[in-house]
């Protein structure tokens, strides 16, 4: 078998960057598998810009923020395989893969990144009534249609959730003649940015309406419209709201699920609110040699923040490769539900660690707090926080040196 | 009159507040930077806007391109009409100029990947 000291599975942002980190950081013996393709993953069809501000201080499209890596994956000669397909992790880390030249091969790697990304969620997770006709996309595939083959999907449009690829796409269709006639939201407020709703509705006219949903798709062979309804607080359709809007194309932006099957081939624990893995501060999953970053390990709203966090996995990587550890300690992150998430949900080791995390609704004037027991150890105010934007803190090592747990919460005024 | 705006300079999106008089930009609050407060001055004057699309190649496939700087806003379905008229001869990289000076606004429009 094969023997490689660092296999990366996946060659996105969050896998380029990790190989990067890992070659920087002393590991020549690496390869990154990818089954598209092409390296750059899913940015190569983000055609728009605003990637890259944090990262390169420019603003990017995203094919040119792909290339920015994938130009150091080259010079840096880090080997990879396109076409290739890996099948199998298991948890001593011997990585079954597949492709047309090779066949099935296994490789025994000393560690793993996992970097697969995620995949949208599809509509039979909604269970909307009415037919199944031709006509009913994912935002993500209308992008791959419109961008990378240059196929408009339809000419009148209505787009089911306003996350940030549905927003973009909103104005990606009208870019090219197409009328998008809505956006409707289930929640009252939009999980994409703010920036977004201004440059991909406001400046086209395209009316965002919250609270709303799709309650029936009419249409024999190819969608002819759909009922949308208001919504209540506890998100049931109103009757009395609903609006029949004639259409022949309907796209889901309605969520993205990290694509973890590969991690539980490997029996790496998964966190449920995630859906990626349990990680400690290195971005290593409880099972050990195995990390993840980006995409993969929970749904980030910038790829410059995936670049970033890969980053920390690569090195990681490179230093569980030599053996490297500082002093180490064990301290679980809680949350209160009002703070969704944390990443990492452990801490392993003595040294400053930034904590991502998300929150469940939109919040004013709140403070975040970190105890440990009845002490609080870190606290900072936010005059708003939002489920679509990902916050984080740096805990100084003191902080939780001697702390079995850490308790995060917020505090509403 | 106040103006409220969302900043769209980066992802951020700072709510922007614009105080105008007679279309007379008087007072800017709300930016974090100062490519904010430029941004809501242009915004209240002559909005300006970035296009991202795609344009056709000489072997019936799409490349994708950007203009290499800012637009007026209301010529964006202009630039889009001349952007699907042009066809890029490949290989192409990325930074290559697919049109110069669209439609007389000082900005070009360039590939913005790498295809052979």
């Amino acid at each position: 078998m094969k023997q490689i000291d660092l296999v990366i599975i996946g060659g996105g942002p969050a896998g380029m960057s990790a190989a990067v980190a890992a070659y920087e950081s002393g590991v020549r013996n690496l390869l990154i598998l990818e089954r598209d393709a092409h390296l750059g993953g899913i940015l190569q069809q983000c055609i728009h810009n605003g990637f890259g501000l944090h990262r390169f201080g420019e603003e990017l499209t995203g094919p040119e923020y792909a290339w920015r890596y994938e130009k150091q994956v080259w010079e840096l000669n880090i080997p990879y395989m396109l076409n290739t397909m890996v099948l199998d992790i298991s948890p001593d880390k011997v990585v079954t893969a597949t492709n047309s030249e090779e066949g099935i091969f296994q490789i025994q790697a000393k560690a793993v990144i996992l970097a697969m990304g995620c995949r949208e969620r599809a509509k039979g997770a909604l269970n909307i009534a009415g037919t199944r006709p031709a006509g009913i996309y994912s935002a993500g595939t209308a992008q791959k249609y419109v961008n990378l083959k240059g196929y408009m999907p339809g000419k009148n449009v209505v787009i089911l959730g306003s996350g940030d690829i549905g927003l973009i796409m909103a104005r990606r269709m009208t870019l090219e003649g197409a009328k998008v006639h809505a956006v409707c939201e289930l929640m009252p407020y939009s999980g994409g940015l703010a920036r977004n709703i201004e440059q991909c509705l406001n400046d086209f006219n395209i009316p965002l309406k919250l609270s709303h949903t799709v309650v029936e798709i009419h249409g024999k062979e190819r969608l002819e419209g759909v009922t949308i309804a208001k919504v209540d607080e506890r998100r049931r359709p109103i009757a009395e709201t609903r609006e029949y809007i004639p259409c022949d194309t309907l796209l889901l932006s309605v969520g993205l699920i990290p694509e973890n099957e590969l991690s539980k081939t490997a029996s790496v624990p998964l966190d449920r609110v995630t859906g990626g893995a349990v990680v400690d501060q290195d971005r290593q999953t409880e099972v050990e040699g195995i990390f993840a970053c980006g995409n993969v390990l929970h749904v980030h709203d910038l790829v410059d923040y995936v670049s970033e966090e890969a980053e920390i996995a690569g090195k990681s990587a490179a230093a569980y490769i030599a053996g490297e550890n500082a002093e180490k300690v064990d301290v679980a992150l809680h949350t209160d539900g009002k703070i969704r998430y944390t990443v990492p949900q452990r801490i392993t080791q003595k040294k400053a660690v930034t904590v991502f995390f998300r929150v469940a609704d939109v919040y004013r004037n709140v403070t975040v707090k970190v105890k440990d027991g009845d002490n609080v150890v870190y606290s900072r105010k936010k005059p708003k926080v939002a489920p679509g934007e990902m916050e984080s803190i740096t805990l100084k090592p003191e902080t939780f040196a001697n702390a079995g747990a850490l308790s995060f919460e917020l505090e509403v005024q | 009159m106040i103006r409220e705006l969302t900043c769209i300079v980066c992802p951020k999106g700072c709510p922007l507040k614009v105080e105008l008089e007679n279309g007379a930009v008087m007072n800017v609050t709300g930016f974090t930077c100062p490519r904010g407060k430029q941004y809501a001055i242009d915004e209240c004057t002559h909005p300006m806007r970035t296009i991202t699309s795609t344009a056709r190649t000489d072997n019936g496939e799409v490349i994708p391109v950007k203009t290499d700087r800012t637009v007026p806003k209301e010529s964006m379905f202009d630039c889009m009409t001349e952007i699907n008229k042009a066809v890029v001869r490949l290989p192409a990289r990325i930074g290559d100029t697919v049109i110069e000076n669209i439609l007389g606004t000082g900005a070009n429009v360039v590939a913005t990947a790498n295809m052979d």
